[in-house]
Formats: C-alpha cells, sequence, structure tokens
C-alpha cells in the first residue's frame, strides 16, 4: 500500500563511552584500590547496559545519534555522508537490528542485508565456499538459493581460485570482494553498505557501483555510506548529511555534498567577497583591499545565472614595489579540485610603480559552468627576474553557485555537475549540407 | 568444527577414553574407590560419556558468544543460535562415544536393561541443562569477562558435585536430596542404571533434575533475550 521501505522516527543512540581513572600514587593507596577495584569494575561493567534516566547527559555518556527522523521510499538510493563519528555507522547498526537504538523507533518492510566494515560477518576459519552458504544463510537465503547463485557469486567476487581456502587467510580485498558478491546477488529489499568499497581495486569498485545502480533499478532501496564523493554523487540521487549524530540535511546529492564539504572546512558556504585579509599577505609591499565575485553589471554576486560573465575583482595596495605584478585566478570544484587557472600574460604593459590601489578584473565568458557549486583563489605574484615570489595568496577562499537554466533544460536537474564541471559555449557551426 | 586438526573427529574419541584411562588407574586402582562392583574402567567410562558432552558443550557455549562477537557485530540473525549450535554439534560427539560405551559393554559382557527406553529422556535432561547454563553463562559472559577465565576451573570443580569418579551411593541420605539438584547426577546415574544395571533407575533424582533443566532453560532464554539488546554494544 504504501511505498516507504525504510522509517525512522527520533531515533537516538547513547553509549557509554570510558573516563580516565583516578591513580594512586602512595603505595597504602595503591594496595587499597588493588582491594577497592572489583567493586569499582564491578559497578563500571554494570553501567555498560544500564542507562538510568535517559535523557541526562552525563561525562561518560555520548549521543552517537539524536533524535534523527527521515523516511526512504521503495527503489531509492541514498548516500549517507558525515564525518567520522557523525552517526552513519552507528545508523546502519540499528537499522540492520544489530544495536537497538536507546529510545525511537525503525520500521523497515522487507528483508535487510547489510555490508558492515571490512570481513562482514565470515567465520575466520571456514573456507570461502563454506562462508557463502554460513553468510548466505544468516542473511536469510535458503541453502536451494544460494546452490543457485553459488556460481554467479564466485565468479562476481573473482576469488575462485581460493574458494577452498580458509577466509582467515584471504587479503582484506578477497574478503570483501567475497562479502559483497553474496551481499549483493541476495537480492534483499533493502541493502545497507558501510564503506566497503575503499579495500577493492578500481576494477571492483567499478563492478559493485554497476551491480548496486542495477540493485537499484530492480526497484530495490539502498542506503550507501560512503566517504568518496565521487561514488556517492553517481549512485544516489538524495543523500543524508550526519554531524555529530544529528541528521544535518536530507536532499539533492549535490547540495548535501556542497553543505557537507562546507561545513567540514569551517567556511562559510556562499562567500562572494573577500575583504583586506593580513593572513593571505605575504609581503609588507602589496596589501589586498579587497576581491569580489562580479556580474556583467558590477554587482557581488553569489548565483551566476546564464545571461552574465563573471568577474573576479581584485583590489590592491602597493608601496615601493619595483617589479611588476602577477595576478592570476584558479578555479575549483566543490571538492577543491583545480579545473583551470588563468593567469596575466599581459602584465607588462600595466603599470605597477605607482603606490596606491589597482583594480584587476578577470572576466570569465558567460555559459562557461555546469551548474553546481565551484570555489575560486587568488594569487598574485611579483615577477623578479628568474624567479617569482608569492605576495598574496587565498587558496579557494571564494565561493560561487552557478545556476545556468539553459543548460538544465538540455542535461537535467540531475544531470548538474555529472559529467563535466565545465561546459563552455564554444563556436559551434551548423551547416545543412 | 575440528578445522585444521590432524585427530579431527577423533577428539570426540579421545577425551572420554583417555579420561577413563587416567580415573581407572587414580580413582580405581590407587585410591580404591568403590564401583558398585563393576570394572572401574566401564564404571567411570559410563559416566564419561554423557559428562564429557555436558562439561565440553558447557564450555563452549558460554564462550560462544565471545568469540562469535565478531560476526555479531556485523550482521543480524537471532542471537540464541550462537550458544545453542555447539550444543547440538557436541551431540555428534556424544553419539560416537556412546558407540565406544556399547563396543565396551560387549567387551566386558554387559546387557542394557529395559530402562533403555528412558535414554532419550536422559539425553533431554543433559540437553536441556547444557544449554540452560550455557544461556546464562555466555550472556553474562559478554559483559563480565569472569565468566570466560573462570569457567574451565569451574566445570572441572563441578565434576566433583557429580557422580563421576564415584557412585552416588557413597554420599549420606540426608545429603541425597541436595546432590540430585545438579541434574547431571540424574543423568549418570541413570546412564549407570541402565547400561550396566548396578542400581534401579534414579528416579527421585530425574524428577528434581528435570525441575531444575527446566528452570535453567526458561530462565536462562528469558536472561538471554533480555540481554540481547545489549550484546553487539558490550562485546
Amino acid at each position: 500500500m504504501t511505498d516507504i521501505v525504510i522509517s525512522v522516527k527520533n531515533l537516538s543512540k547513547k553509549y557509554r563511552i570510558g573516563l580516565k581513572e583516578e591513580t594512586d600514587d602512595t603505595f597504602v593507596g595503591a594496595v587499597g584500590s588493588i582491594l577497592k577495584s572489583p567493586f569499582q569494575n564491578l559497578k563500571r561493567l554494570q553501567k555498560l547496559t544500564r542507562f538510568t534516566n535517559i535523557q541526562k547527559n552525563s561525562d561518560d555518556t555520548i549521543w552517537a545519534l539524536k533524535d534523527v527522523s527521515f523516511e526512504v521510499k521503495k527503489g531509492e538510493v541514498i548516500g549517507v555522508i558525515g564525518a567520522n563519528g557523525a552517526g552513519k555507522s552507528t545508523l546502519l547498526k540499528i537499522l540492520s537490528q544489530i544495536t537497538h537504538p536507546t529510545t525511537g523507533s525503525i520500521t523497515l518492510n522487507g528483508r535487510v542485508a547489510s555490508l558492515l566494515e571490512v570481513g562482514t560477518g565470515f567465520h575466520p576459519e571456514l573456507t570461502g565456499r563454506e562462508n557463502i552458504f554460513l553468510n548466505g544463510t544468516i542473511l536469510g537465503m535458503t541453502k536451494r538459493e544460494i546452490d543457485s547463485k553459488l556460481e554467479e557469486i564466485v565468479e562476481f567476487s573473482g576469488v575462485e581460485k581460493f574458494l577452498d581456502t580458509p577466509v582467515k587467510r584471504y587479503s582484506s580485498g578477497m574478503r570483501v570482494r567475497l562479502a559483497f558478491s553474496v551481499a549483493a546477488h541476495l537480492e534483499p529489499e533493502i541493502l545497507l553498505i558501510d564503506e566497503v568499497l575503499a579495500v577493492g581495486d578500481v576494477e571492483f569498485q567499478k563492478k559493485c557501483l554497476g551491480k548496486m545502480d542495477a540493485v537499484a533499478k530492480g526497484g530495490r532501496t539502498v542506503l550507501f555510506v560512503s566517504h568518496n564523493m565521487a561514488a556517492i554523487k553517481s549512485l544516489c540521487k538524495k543523500s543524508i548529511l550526519f554531524s555529530k549524530g544529528v541528521l544535518a540535511d536530507f536532499d539533492q546529492t549535490n547540495k548535501v555534498i556542497h553543505h557537507y564539504l562546507n561545513d567540514n572546512n569551517g567556511v562559510e558556504i556562499k562567500k562572494s567577497e573577500c575583504g583586506p585579509d593580513n593572513s593571505l599577505t605575504l609581503s609588507d609591499s602589496v596589501k589586498l583591499v579587497s576581491i569580489r565575485l562580479i556580474d556583467d553589471e558590477n554587482r557581488k554576486i553569489e548565483i551566476l545565472n546564464e545571461n552574465s560573465a563573471l568577474g573576479v575583482e581584485i583590489i590592491y595596495n602597493t608601496i615601493d614595489m619595483i617589479n611588476p605584478i602577477v595576478p592570476s585566478v584558479n578555479i575549483y570544484n566543490n571538492y577543491g579540485e583545480i579545473l583551470f587557472s588563468s593567469i596575466n600574460r599581459n602584465f607588462k604593459k600595466d603599470s605597477h610603480s605607482n603606490n596606491g590601489n589597482h583594480k584587476y578584473t578577470l572576466w570569465i565568458p558567460k555559459n562557461t559552468f555546469s551548474s553546481g557549486y565551484f570555489k575560486a583563489g587568488v594569487i598574485l605574484s611579483s615577477l623578479s627576474y628568474a624567479n617569482s615570489e608569492r605576495l598574496i595568496q587565498t587558496i579557494k577562499h571564494l565561493s560561487f553557485e552557478v545556476n545556468d537554466k539553459s543548460l538544465n533544460e538540455v542535461v537535467g536537474e540531475n544531470g548538474r555537475e555529472k559529467e563535466s564541471f565545465l561546459r563552455p559555449q564554444f563556436e559551434w557551426e551548423y551547416q545543412k549540407v | 568444527m575440528y578445522a585444521q586438526s590432524i585427530l579431527g573427529i577423533g577428539w570426540a574419541v579421545i577425551q572420554p577414553i583417555f579420561s577413563m584411562i587416567v580415573f581407572t588407574i587414580v580413582f580405581g586402582n590407587l585410591a580404591k574407590i568403590d564401583s558398585n562392583g563393576v570394572p572401574y574402567a566401564i564404571f567411570s567410562f559410563t559416566a564419561l560419556v554423557p559428562w564429557t558432552y555436558f562439561s565440553s558443550s558447557l564450555s563452549s557455549s558460554s564462550r560462544s558468544l565471545l568469540s562469535a562477537s565478531g560476526i555479531m557485530t556485523k550482521v543480524y540473525f537471532p542471537r540464541l543460535i550462537i550458544p545453542i549450535s555447539p550444543v547440538i554439534s557436541k551431540l555428534l560427539d556424544f553419539f560416537i562415544a556412546l558407540i565406544i560405551l556399547v563396543g565396551m559393554m560387549l567387551y566386558f559382557g554387559f546387557s542394557p536393561s529395559t530402562d533403555i527406553i528412558y535414554l532419550p529422556l536422559l539425553v533431554l535432561l543433559m540437553i536441556f541443562t547444557a544449554s540452560g547454563l550455557g544461556m546464562w553463562f555466555t550472556a553474562l559472559s559478554i559483559q563480565y569477562r569472569d565468566i570466560n577465565y573462570g569457567m574451565g576451573f569451574f566445570i572441572q570443580l563441578l565434576m566433583y558435585a557429580a557422580p563421576v569418579v564415584y557412585p552416588s551411593s557413597i554420599i549420606p541420605e540426608t545429603y541425597r536430596t541436595l546432590y540430585g539438584l545438579f541434574p547431571m547426577a540424574a543423568v549418570i546415574e541413570g546412564f549407570r542404571a541402565i547400561f550396566l544395571q548396578t542400581i534401579k533407575m534414579p528416579w527421585d533424582f530425574i524428577i528434581t533434575g528435570t525441575i531444575i533443566s527446566l528452570l535453567l532453560v526458561v530462565t536462562g532464554s528469558f536472561n538471554f533475550r533480555r540481554m540481547e539488546k545489549y550484546f553487539a554494544d558490550v562485546a
């Protein structure tokens, strides 16, 4: 009736963490504490499973998840991202019923297969073949089902040669390959995957992503935890962002990734202006006055649309500069990878020796970018003979969003950034022949 | 079950046979403990068949959750399988040892009594006691590792609380009820009644033993279910 497969309501999970114990440095004190230690140990161990007054926050407890609610529909592939310790794995552990939530509830409609960490649920003493059966059975397959899929599983994992070797002698890559193959061929309604592909080689990762894509197209639901933004982006339409146990965002994947990456660096999300910040200045003779991102009409912009060129306006002040100054601008994508760099080749004709303010504006023609998020950095160097010295350097300090509606019409909202970060409108010549 | 071992299933035979040899020398020949008039070797072996099953299944059942903690924190499946599976799988060893016992009976010239129809009851009693205690200990051991460290020692001592090396007839009559509280007393004396016919079926032991073992299974599984949700967190 309903097509909601995973429903999570007000989910919280509390864990007890260790506190530093006091140690006595006198002999009598030490002997005393040895005698007392069984009682202290008992108290400490009892507390592991006992949470009196759940809402109370004490020093030795942490909320791995706090008040998380969301719903996932059938056939959705959801990326789960967030910094280490944000609660991603805890969520998957609760969803796969390995641990129970402290408060809140989850409702799952369908068979769940989970792949948490390396070597998922293998018995080290058993051979690969035996483990396929063990793992398959544990995950809810019948022996017949496994028999019929054994060949496919083995083929996919690529460990045929080691099938009768105990799993403890497998390399971590081989283990993950086998584990993934079993889980993927289980045909679960819900597949939970936690950062397991990192161990596989590039070729296997591709195979897995392909398989997950196929699983999703088959109308099944996938929750995919990863730090590999490229994989998340190519696989998941929507993503969940966790931050310190709290659900920080649940939206279109590229928006969420942008949120995460910017949150992560501690920089404001959109910053199209930069004032005289001394920390960026590497020399006494040149001072930065401002950098702005502007449109055709000299207005500061945060979102660039398809009708305007992008201007990077740099104003700086010089005192007693002898050497010419060479400006350059780097444009980065959302992941901090450099897309291109533009340097002023004609700096020699510009005047530099005067003291006072100077302004450079770099014009990037309209329709250069795909829709998405970008960053810009500025470098001013002085050119003395033979070597250049950096005077001012901003590293990815400015950011802007591009929303090219004319492009979106062609490639679609989800196709933003997908194939290329840049889509410059070069000269297209058409002839009917 | 016997992965990466030379003897493999042979271990099922070796353990009770060697215990029998040692017990026969120490308790039978040196200490001259009463064996109800039958050769001490078969007297002790009849007890060792259920006892070896009990001690090995209890110790691996108690350790089971800890050794399965790797798999437990990765996949979900009904946790109760973990302590129950050694109790079931050790039955194979038990039946192999039972076959050896039959061989020894032929050699020493014993025949079983008609009470053999109650053998399944004794086997069930043995399984229930082992799994009941196993569930209790394994659930506790995951939080309190002391159980794990003390288990081997505890089982060793427990053997003297059961009539393995001596007959229960040497227990003073006043303590007989108290002695019967350990269900393995019923199992072992029952085995002797069936296979050696030296005593009558110890129905008093069997009745108390059944009550106790059922109690152990019920409380053990209840406690296990209660603790279950914390296993992955404290393992």
